[in-house]
């Protein structure tokens, strides 16, 4: 293989990376809200959607990016917040399959209520300046906003490991989501907990739509297709399980970029044959436990 | 009169079919254009597969534009592409092709229970969906498959013409009453009884002694097929296959249609089809952005009517 084709592999690779980072950031929002609440969130990929429209909104009326990348999370995760108070709290003790078909309802309002809006024609966001160049490596040039956006992944992910294996707080998730009766009977009020978690994982959806958007561009449907990559990864990690959602996640990122690369034509289907394989081999996924919530 | 009118869904449920015949014998005189009659009929029988799964088994898929848009190209492709020119045959390649695809991704989907299983039919009728977008020479990819001939049904000693709407409307509607008496009979079988006892409780069907997968499977077949006749049917109504059919949007539509009549009851499906066709018609003229009330809708009907149109009308009330 020539110079030219190894350096850019190398830079699929990082692109890869880039990709499975955000499929991460999605998969562990949805894999923490499953393990502790049972809910599989529908609309999480169209939180991620709006998180990217929102930026678009603060970053026209901040001029920062920076600022855009703290206050769109917090406006994405407070919504959350209001979705879980006033319409999933209403499903529990309800089949499983409720508060999926809600927030797949939710989903179909989100796509349809962003176009209303903010126009039906996708929108584009620039990256910062500082971001905006390209870094030599030493064997090749890559975006530096890229770089960043896998840094701020990995930072977001050793934070929520401080959190949840360091804090009280992150005790009780803990515990809650080995045993919820035997918390509720210890005294502790899981309402507040779920709302808690709810909002981080949507918040941490909307990040990654602050991030995705200034890569791929801001359009109604970018929910709903990533939602599906989500699934594969959770389905491919084991639901509920952390460790297996970041694995898969950057597992499905690499494989994604480097059959663009390879097979242009096979990129969207090959994760689909993973899973297919994933399935057959080990059914309760990478890291999963079987039987959980089926 | 109203006491005749509170009996109706009563009489409706005690004679299901004879019901079926009767209505929708009249029902294209009852609607504002006909085309809208032969639609409701189709996405009648596309939701009442779903609602096979969903309702009486306890499935929950959402990819079923898989066998809908299997048995749309089938029959599509059979017509337009191998230059068949029976209608039976193409139809049953439709069939068939849902048949097929339905046995293959739910010997997969069944590997995992519950939210899984939602999630993995979702993937694989997406999957379906890009091969058939990269493989335009067969499918005409993103442009859909077009050029598709209705030619006209040869039946035992004549030949009918399905140009007229009215004409192919009472074509399905011939094929749509079979399917619902196919099941009804479905249903009322053994095996319809075991696969409401899945859904109540499969554990317990398991320590019955039933082999559940095997008869899950076959439930999903049987939807899959249902899902695919409709697909065939409309790939015929509109000579054309948007590669829209097999797109997760499709999937969403029987979902909603299927939950808006009542899942698990028996005529949900063509009430909600109905109810959802209806409305988006109606809608899509002062709204642009129709489907944004349609989800809100379906998320009332989720919190507040999870029995549905038909499941609330029918159910007992207090006198």
């Amino acid at each position: 293989m020539s110079d030219v084709s190894l350096t850019a592999l190398t830079a699929q690779v990082f692109t890869g990376l880039v990709l499975g980072g955000i499929l991460v950031l999605l998969a562990i929002g949805l894999s923490l809200i499953f393990g502790l609440m049972t809910v599989v969130n529908f609309a999480h990929g169209s939180f991620y959607m709006l998180g990217a429209y929102v930026a678009f909104s603060v970053l026209g009326l901040t001029k920062s990016f920076w600022a855009t990348l703290v206050l769109a999370p917090l406006v994405v995760g407070s919504l959350g917040f209001l979705v879980e108070r006033f319409l999933i709290r209403r499903l529990y003790g309800r089949s499983p399959d409720d508060p999926l078909l809600l927030t797949f309802g939710l989903s179909l309002a989100m796509v349809e209520g962003v176009k209303l809006l903010w126009g039906k024609i996708g929108l584009t966001v620039d990256p910062p300046k500082q971001l905006a160049a390209a870094v030599d490596l030493g064997f090749m040039n890559f975006p530096i906003y890229r770089l960043f956006v896998i840094a701020v992944t990995a930072a977001v992910l050793v934070a929520l490991w401080v959190f949840l294996a360091k804090t009280n707080v992150g005790l009780i998730i803990r515990a809650g989501s080995r045993d919820a009766l035997m918390v509720r009977a210890l005294g502790l009020n899981l309402n507040r907990v779920w709302l808690l978690v709810f909002g981080i994982g949507i918040g941490m959806a909307g990040l990654a739509g602050v991030l995705a958007g200034p890569m791929r561009g801001v359009y109604a449907e970018m929910g709903v297709e990533i939602i599906i990559d989500c699934f594969v990864v959770v389905v491919v990690g084991g639901m509920g399980s952390l460790a297996g959602a970041i694995v898969a996640g950057l597992l499905i990122g690499e494989i994604v970029s480097l059959t663009t690369f390879f097979a242009p034509r096979l990129a969207e289907i090959v994760v689909f044959v993973v899973m297919a394989v994933v399935l057959l081999v080990r059914p309760s996924g990478l890291f999963g436990e079987a039987g959980l919530a089926e | 009169m109203r006491e005749a009118l509170r009996r109706l869904p009563a009489w409706v449920t005690a004679h299901p079919i004879a019901s079926f015949i009767v209505f929708f014998a009249v029902f294209p005189f009852l609607v504002p254009y006909q085309s809208l009659a032969t639609q409701v009929l189709i996405f009648g029988l596309f939701a009442l597969g779903f609602n096979l799964l969903y309702g009486y088994t306890g499935l929950l898929s959402f990819g079923h534009a898989a066998y809908y848009g299997l048995g749309a190209y089938g029959t599509g492709i059979a017509l337009a592409k191998l230059q068949l020119t029976s209608l039976w045959v193409a139809l049953g390649l439709g069939f068939g092709a849902a048949m097929v695809g339905g046995a293959l991704v739910g010997f997969f989907c069944l590997r995992r229970r519950g939210i899984y299983f939602a999630m993995l039919t979702l993937a694989f009728a997406q999957m379906l969906y890009f091969i058939a977008f990269h493989a335009a020479d067969l499918t005409g990819g993103d442009d859909g498959l077009r050029g598709i001939p209705l030619y006209p049904l040869s039946l035992p000693g004549v030949s009918l013409s399905l140009r007229h709407p009215l004409a192919f409307y009472f074509f399905a509607y011939a094929l749509v009453v079979l399917a619902v008496a196919a099941l009804k009979r479905i249903l009322d079988s053994p095996f319809g009884a075991v696969l409401q006892a899945i859904r109540e409780n499969s554990d317990r069907a398991v320590a019955c002694g039933y082999n559940i997968n095997r008869i899950k499977l076959l439930s999903f077949v049987f939807s899959a097929s249902f899902a695919g006749l409709a697909g065939a049917l409309d790939a015929l109504r509109l000579t054309v296959v948007p590669v829209e059919s097999l797109y997760y949007t499709t999937s969403a539509q029987v979902v909603i249609m299927t939950l808006l009549g009542g899942a698990g009851t028996f005529f949900g499906p063509f009430v909600g089809a109905a109810t959802f066709l209806v409305l988006a018609d109606r809608l899509s003229l002062f709204i642009e952005f129709w489907p944004l009330v349609i989800g809100v809708i379906f998320m009332a009907f989720v919190l507040f009517l999870p029995r549905g149109i038909w499941g609330t009308l029918t159910s007992r009330r207090a006198p």
